[in-house]
């Protein structure tokens, strides 16, 4: 700081650089740990190392106790407050009043340089010098009565803003107060005032402020925080602190408490920021792409005399270090050098944040802003988070030559940080919420809630989805309750764990039916869809895996497909393609939501509640419909079990039916610009319907509703138990409440009623019957999917061993058979052809019970 | 006191500052604010309603374009190779966004200061990149007269694949507004003979640099070395343009040490591999939410070559003291030297729809209307002697010409939902694999269409080329790939070159991208931590082997091709050129009427086979149905087409299932 008032500000400034020059005389070698920060690293190390003088005559008390480290601060600083008031000087320079002015009251906990605030307000100061007249006018001109002072260039009154600021943290009751944040808070107390409890006790010295709460409580200091944040916070900081320790005296920090406001209304998206914003506080959002190492930015460079040892310290004026060319004491010219390690550092590093892609225009590439991190910011932030960012938005001009008078015309920008807030991080650990609410505003609401209480919202929401898309009603009702999804119920308390609450869907049918369309619609529909074809992709690419970073030469968890879309949905297309063990991958996400892995040392589990959409193509190529879905998809019944609804998409032939459909498509084709936009707009409604829903509504089982689904799943074992086959298991009965839950959610309904169970039946049904039924006897017959046979098949089997059987017993006491005459015998005497397959079945099922063996070419008797 | 007609070209920068001297008196009432913080924003607004000159000058210059052939005047950066083109001068750019960088802040007013005696003079920022002052004078950073503004930077490379004609026959037009320039006329006649009569209304002395670029068009890049001394010869000879010259030596030196002095030579980032071309920097002033990623865009603007940007990279240590990480990799990137990347201040850009320098840039104008009402006159006559050429071109088959001829004037004209409408890819199969057909097959298209690729998909182009643009986040930019393709560009994907072999995971990559495209018209472009979904418009053809379906090929497959190329009249491949890229453009709908009978069509045939027609087998029809009709200028489908259509579906699908049947494996 090379503020006029130099020694008592450097003076201040030493709270910080006490650290490591503190222990000067190896007798009382204080390193209190808590006193030595981390962020001081750069210079930690130094400790050791004898003092100069000149130190020594900045603390002429040697430290008695390592808290209160220089009771002569509080001496000094007696006059500086003085200056504070008197001199609009001061006032230009927020360092010197921080440092300054609380002191007194603190009894020496040290302020913290805030460097986030710091770098410009420098240059600012020398303006200060080379137009002191205007500054002087500024500030009378703006001066009615003597005592309405204003920081030069602002309308900001400190002793005002401070004690506006004391009003807000005293007596501010969120009154909307429902954010999870502030778990363990009495809500009618002052808010501000448990978190400086929470400080004292905690100890961190962080006061974070939501500007929204400011800005309810004083829209004017509100204003004034966001147009002069960097006069504004150091205000913030005195007021923070004079509280703070009037309140807990004995309070032991690292540092002042310093403010860091956020959720800043200012700006939310990186492409809205225009010049006009420079040197204010604001907030955006986006993505970190890249970090830097940590930077030690010099604050202060400390020079040595070659000749007669003098040393001086030299504060930084915007990334320049005036060194001095004469020894003040000996007055050699150009025998200072400047002595590293006993400089003072402060960590910076800088971030480069790149739009989030929601908030970017079609068709252009996202934009990036850097970034800095000061002190303990650095490190907070990782590639690839999703933070927001709330800081002071800085442009600094670029010199190409400073010998040249000729200055390229463009301003560097940045934004140096006050605040982080990781939008993702929740999302890990909380199951439920997701903290990227979006946010509806009050019409959109309304709207909403409207189409909600229409009483065909169901029929008008499933015909809005992929309306390019012919027909397919009660495919469209199933991907329509897929997006919605059930509720999440825990049940880890009983053991259970989680009960699944997404759905999940197979299409199958013929190709050509437009089901990738299909699978690209919802991709395109929903805000965290992944989509991947079975042919490409495996499971390593559908899981996680482990690659080295070529940076950080770490090694790192990669993501796949189906971690990418937790709380979305996973489309698979060609989900036949896909190979063995890549689809087994899938049994465990599908039911238990996780995702268990273990390679290259690195074990864990990961989160996956993804719906899964999957679309299949009959092995055939053309869906064979005497066969089953089983054998018509090769899938295995593990895996099929696992789906909710499974659909045949085929081709009707039916006269109506093309006709329709060459109506809907020819006008695809005719279709103005205008029509189109139209549905568009459908398709942002839709989406903001799903939001909606998922994020608000969680509907709750009814008795009545309870009741239907007990028959409902009764009646459904019922109809197999007249033929002696199960017909239902659990899985289906949970199927049906997931269904029967999001048919709710469509209605914006918290009560799941029995028009919701009768939809879930009918949709079940209507997918059963199309998947589960037995082309041999036409009945619907869920053992198909459950165990891959139908139990027509499954009876003949056992049939046809017991004909083998007897056969063989009828031949008498042969210990043994030829394959082939066996074979030949079993033919002649059936009259159903038997085919080469279903005699080894007999004979594998006979060699189950131990009645014969088979080796080679010869069946052998037991 | 307008300025004089040649002041607006050579010196755009002083007419914008006559304009504001206009207003000047606006700033020195200003000057007394001393309030710098409390009313920025209420300052801003009062300045900027006083930069009336901005709108002004825009005007002035629009009308100067607009003007008959004063656009032609103004030399073109795709053309005239950059050391002959004066600094701050007016030039024009026809190129691709490739990719956006971040917007910049500049001082659009700033104010400097003679520091002994005080006197302050303020300037204008805007359309320059360094500030500049009057001798003794400093730039006061300070000054609260000073006004930041914000332009976006748009990294442009030409468009990719442009076709040699359509470089030749837009620049021959151009040069004989050079002479403002460049007083040396030295008559080649370097053009194929072909194209003398096509361009025969703007014949027009060539200046000395036409040999520079034909040169490097045309020939290999072993010239490069001896070319320089051959136009220093004619220049010295002639003994003229001084600044030039001095121009041009530096920049030849740039080159030839650039090149041992980089470490690596600079990337410029095109699509394609082996273009050639400048790549630019333009600064956009106004409207840049309107520009997207893989426009094509004519920019008028001003020049800045300033050597002083190329300095920049060598003082860096003073630069970057502020940012350590922004280290040489985005500076090199975002700040390449001025010789090799000229950066361009963007007085009027708009977006084109095609590059065709035979069909007005926009239809919707007087001009445009009139030029299309003029060529649907003959529109038929042309249609069947190009259907002739093209039957010929793919050795005597006429359905395949047919719908080679709707692929080419094919175009995406809307998308509902997901779904791209009016895309369509054909893929001749059975292209005899002797010799080198396709090759040939591809140079008569490159004579009809503006834009094309030939993209071999051999083993090592698919492991090896990138063909989805990446983000590259260490040099902070987009690296283009080969789908990043403008509008309308043909992608000829060449089957016939493929090979035994394993793709590796690019390969297969590469491969998803390529089938994204043909089905949905999309581009994901890689962004590391997610992909982005561009859509893109790119008609893709596709030969490939199998046997041959075209009739027996001539023994002489070579000389009979390139017969066929030689016999092509130059009027007519005018002809052509304008024929394929208006039809594209035009209006088109479907009465009810026809509507009624394309649907009753539709059941009739699921009725018969219901097997072999689908809903996609629809969605087709109504796409060929669509070109036909646009196709011999018909604006509406009428059921005589529609007619044609199921025809040529008819003969298409049978051709399909005697092939299916010889080969005994679906194809």
């Amino acid at each position: 700081m090379s503020s006029p008032a130099s020694t008592p500000s450097r003076r201040g400034k030493r709270g910080r650089a006490s650290n490591p020059t503190s222990p000067r005389s190896e007798d009382v070698r204080s390193p209190p740990s808590q006193r030595r920060r981390n962020d001081d690293t750069s210079t930690g190390e130094l400790q050791p190392m004898p003092t100069s003088p000149a130190a020594d005559a900045r603390s002429p008390n040697v430290q008695d106790t390592s808290l209160f480290s220089s009771p002569a601060r509080s001496r000094y600083s007696a006059p500086l407050s003085e200056l504070d008031l008197s001199s609009p000087l001061t006032y230009g320079t927020p360092s010197s009043r921080v440092e300054g002015t609380p002191r007194s009251g603190v009894r020496g906990t040290p302020a913290r340089q805030r460097p986030d605030l710091g770098s410009v307000r420098k240059a600012r100061q020398v303006d200060l010098h080379s137009d002191q007249p205007t500054g002087e006018d500024a500030v009378s001109s703006e001066q009615p009565v003597g005592q309405k002072l204003v920081i030069w260039g602002t309308d900001v009154n400190v002793a005002t803003c401070k004690e506006k600021f004391q009003r807000f943290l005293q007596r501010f009751v969120d009154p909307s107060a429902r954010e999870e944040e502030n778990a363990g808070l009495d809500l009618n107390e002052p808010l501000y005032m448990q978190r400086l409890e929470e400080i004292n006790v905690v100890g961190e010295p962080v006061l974070n402020v939501n500007c929204c709460h400011l800005e309810s409580f004083d829209t004017d200091l509100y204003r004034q925080l966001m147009c002069y944040p960097q006069e504004v916070i150091p205000t913030f900081d005195m007021a923070v602190n004079e509280i703070f320790f009037e309140r807990y005296p004995d309070s032991v920090l690292e540092h002042q408490i310093q403010v860091r406001p956020y959720n800043a209304l200012k700006t939310k998206n990186m492409r809205s920021l225009n010049p006009e914003d420079i040197d204010q506080l604001i907030t955006i959002s986006g993505m970190v792409i890249r970090t830097s190492q940590l930077i030690p930015e010099m604050q202060e460079a400390f020079f040595k005399c070659q000749v007669c040892s003098f040393t001086t310290r030299v504060e930084i004026d915007r990334g320049r270090i005036a060194e001095p060319a004469v020894c003040k004491n000996c007055n050699t010219t150009h025998s200072m050098a400047l002595v590293h390690n006993r400089s003072v550092f402060s960590d910076k590093q800088m971030v480069k944040l790149q739009e989030s892609p929601e908030d970017m225009p079609a068709g252009q590439t996202p934009h990036t802003t850097v970034i800095y991190a000061h002190n303990d910011l650095v490190d907070k932030v990782q590639p690839g988070d999703r933070v927001n960012v709330t800081g002071i938005y800085r442009a600094v001009p670029m010199r190409i030559n400073p010998r040249q008078s000729n200055v390229k015309s463009v301003y560097r920008t940045h934004i140096d940080v006050i605040h982080f807030r990781k939008t993702d991080e929740k999302r890990l650990h909380v199951a439920d919420q997701e903290l990227e609410q979006k946010l509806f505003t009050e019409e959109r609401v309304q709207m909403l809630k409207e189409l909600a209480n229409k009483p065909d919202v169901y029929e008008r929401l499933s015909s809005a989805l992929a309306p390019s898309i012919y027909e397919h009603e009660d495919i469209k009702k199933g991907i329509l309750l897929q997006l919605f999804g059930g509720t999440r119920k825990d049940f880890s308390h009983t053991g259970r764990g989680n009960f699944r609450s997404e759905i999940n869907i197979l299409l199958c049918g013929d190709p050509g039916t437009s089901k990738s369309q299909l699978l690209q619609y919802v991709y395109n529909l929903v805000p965290r869809g992944q989509y991947t074809s079975g042919k490409g992709s495996s499971a390593v690419g559908l899981t996680a895996y482990v690659m080295k970073d070529p940076e950080t030469r770490q090694l790192v968890l990669q993501t796949g497909a189906l971690v990418l879309s937790d709380n979305g949905i996973c489309c698979i297309d060609e989900f036949d393609k896909m190979s063995d063990n890549t689809r087994s991958v899938l049994h465990e996400v599908m039911e238990q939501q996780t995702l268990s892995i273990a390679k290259a040392g690195i074990i864990c589990q990961l989160n996956a509640r993804t719906s899964i959409l999957a679309a299949a193509n009959p092995v055939e190529s053309q869906w064979n419909p005497k066969k089953t879905t089983i054998e018509n998809i090769q899938l295995p019944h593990t895996l099929l079990s696992r789906f909710d609804l499974i659909f045949l998409m085929l081709d009707p032939q039916d006269e109506t039916y093309d006709r329709r459909l060459a109506h809907h498509l020819v006008s695809l084709y005719y279709q103005s610009e205008e029509q189109m936009e139209e549905e568009f707009l459908d398709m942002a409604m839709l989406k903001d319907y799903i939001a909606y829903a998922r994020t608000y509504i969680h509907p709750r089982l009814s008795e009545e509703a309870s009741q239907a689904l007990i028959e409902a799943y009764v009646d459904m074992r019922k109809i197999g138990s007249g033929r002696g086959m199960v017909s239902a298991y659990p899985r289906q009965l949970e199927s049906l409440i997931r269904l029967a839950e999001s048919h709710a959610k469509v209605r914006f309904s918290d009560k799941v009623e029995s028009i919701d169970v009768e939809e879930a039946k009918r949709l079940h049904r209507e997918a059963l019957k199309q998947s589960a039924t037995d082309p041999r006897t036409g009945f619907v017959d869920i053992s198909i999917l459950t165990t891959g046979m139908s139990a027509t098949a499954r009876k003949r089997k056992e049939e046809l061993a017991q004909v083998l059987k007897k056969l063989i017993q009828s031949k008498g006491k042969t210990p043994a058979f030829k394959y082939q005459q066996l074979f030949d015998d079993l033919r002649g005497q059936s009259d159903v052809a038997i085919t080469k397959d279903m005699f080894d079945e007999a004979l594998r099922a006979l060699g189950d019970e131990d009645f014969l063996t088979v080796t080679g070419k010869t069946v052998r008797l037991l | 006191m307008m300025p004089s007609a040649q002041d607006w070209l050579i010196n755009p920068l002083g007419v914008v500052q006559d304009f504001v001297g206009k207003f000047c008196f606006a700033f020195t009432g200003l000057c007394e604010r001393t309030d710098r913080k409390g009313k920025n924003g209420k300052l801003c607004d009062e300045k900027i309603s006083k930069l009336d000159w901005e709108k002004r000058a825009l005007e002035y210059f629009k009308e100067k374009l607009k003007e008959t052939e004063a656009a032609s005047w103004v030399p073109s950066l795709n053309d005239v190779p950059l050391h002959y083109l004066k600094p701050n001068s007016l030039v024009k750019f026809r190129c691709m966004v490739q990719d956006m960088f971040d917007p910049e802040y500049y001082m659009g007013v700033y104010e400097t200061v003679e520091p002994s005696t005080q006197a302050r003079v303020l300037h204008i920022g805007k359309y320059r990149d360094v500030a500049e002052c009057e001798p003794q004078h400093e730039v006061d950073l300070q000054s609260q007269n000073n006004i930041t503004m914000e332009r976006q930077t748009f990294y442009c490379v030409p468009v990719p694949g442009e076709a040699q004609w359509v470089k030749e026959i837009s620049f021959f037009c151009d040069t004989s507004a050079n002479d403002l320039f460049l007083p040396i006329k030295v008559s080649r006649n370097t053009r194929p003979s072909g194209y003398a009569s096509s361009s025969q209304a703007r014949v027009s002395p060539s200046t000395s640099y036409t040999p520079c670029r034909h040169k490097r068009s045309y020939e290999e890049d072993e010239d490069m070395d001896a070319q320089p001394y051959k136009q220093k010869e004619q220049l010295t000879a002639t003994d003229a343009q001084a600044d030039s010259k001095r121009l041009e030596t530096e920049a030849l030196l740039a080159q030839q040490s650039s090149a041992p002095t980089c470490s690596p030579p600079l990337d410029l980032n095109f699509p394609l591999p082996g273009e050639k071309g400048p790549a630019c920097l333009v600064k956009v002033y106004e409207n840049w939410e309107n520009f997207k990623v893989n426009d094509i865009v004519e920019v008028y603007g001003v020049l800045s070559v300033d050597p002083a940007l190329s300095v920049l990279s060598d003082h860096r240590d003073d630069a970057l003291s502020m940012d350590p990480m922004e280290a040489d990799e985005e500076q090199r990137v975002h700040s390449p030297p001025a010789s090799l990347v000229p950066r361009l201040h963007a007085i009027l850009a708009h977006k084109l729809k095609h590059v065709n320098p035979l069909v007005p840039a926009s239809l919707c104008t007087e001009d445009g209307k009139g030029f299309v009402s003029n060529f649907l006159t003959d529109l038929v006559t042309v249609r069947a002697e190009l259907l002739g050429l093209l039957t010929g071109v793919l050795l005597g088959d006429g359905v395949a010409a047919e719908y080679l001829l709707l692929h080419l004037i094919s175009d995406v004209y809307a998308r509902h939902d997901v779904l791209p409408l009016g895309k369509f890819t054909v893929n001749l199969s059975g292209c005899p694999c002797t010799s080198s057909y396709t090759e040939r097959l591809y140079r008569i298209i490159q004579l009809l269409v503006p834009c094309s690729y030939h993209l071999c998909m051999t083993l090592h182009n698919m492991n090896s080329l990138k063909f989805i643009p990446h983000k590259d986040y260490a040099a902070n930019r987009l690296v283009s790939g080969v789908l990043q393709l403008a509008r309308n560009t043909s992608l000829f994907v060449d089957e016939t070159q493929l090979e035994q072999g394993q793709l590796d995971s690019t390969g297969v990559q590469n491969l998803a991208a390529l089938g994204n495209l043909i089905m949905w018209q999309k581009v994901d472009y890689d962004f590391n931590y997610h992909r982005m979904e561009f859509p893109c418009n790119i008609n893709v053809l596709i030969t490939s082997e199998g046997r041959s379906l075209l009739p027996v090929a001539p023994p002489h497959l070579e000389q009979y091709m390139q017969s066929l190329q030689d016999a092509l009249l130059p009027s007519l491949l005018t002809k052509f050129r304008v024929y394929l890229s208006l039809v594209r453009h035009l209006e088109y709908s479907i009465s009810a009427e026809v509507t009624k009978a394309v649907e009753d069509d539709f059941v009739e045939m699921r009725k018969n086979e219901p097997r072999s027609v689908s809903a996609e087998d629809l969605h087709r029809m109504l796409v060929v149905a669509r070109l036909l009709s646009l196709s011999v200028g018909q604006t509406s489908l009428s059921r005589e087409w529609w007619q044609r259509t199921k025809e040529l579906e008819i003969l298409r699908r049978r051709r399909l299932e005697q092939q299916k049947c010889v080969n005994g494996n679906e194809l």
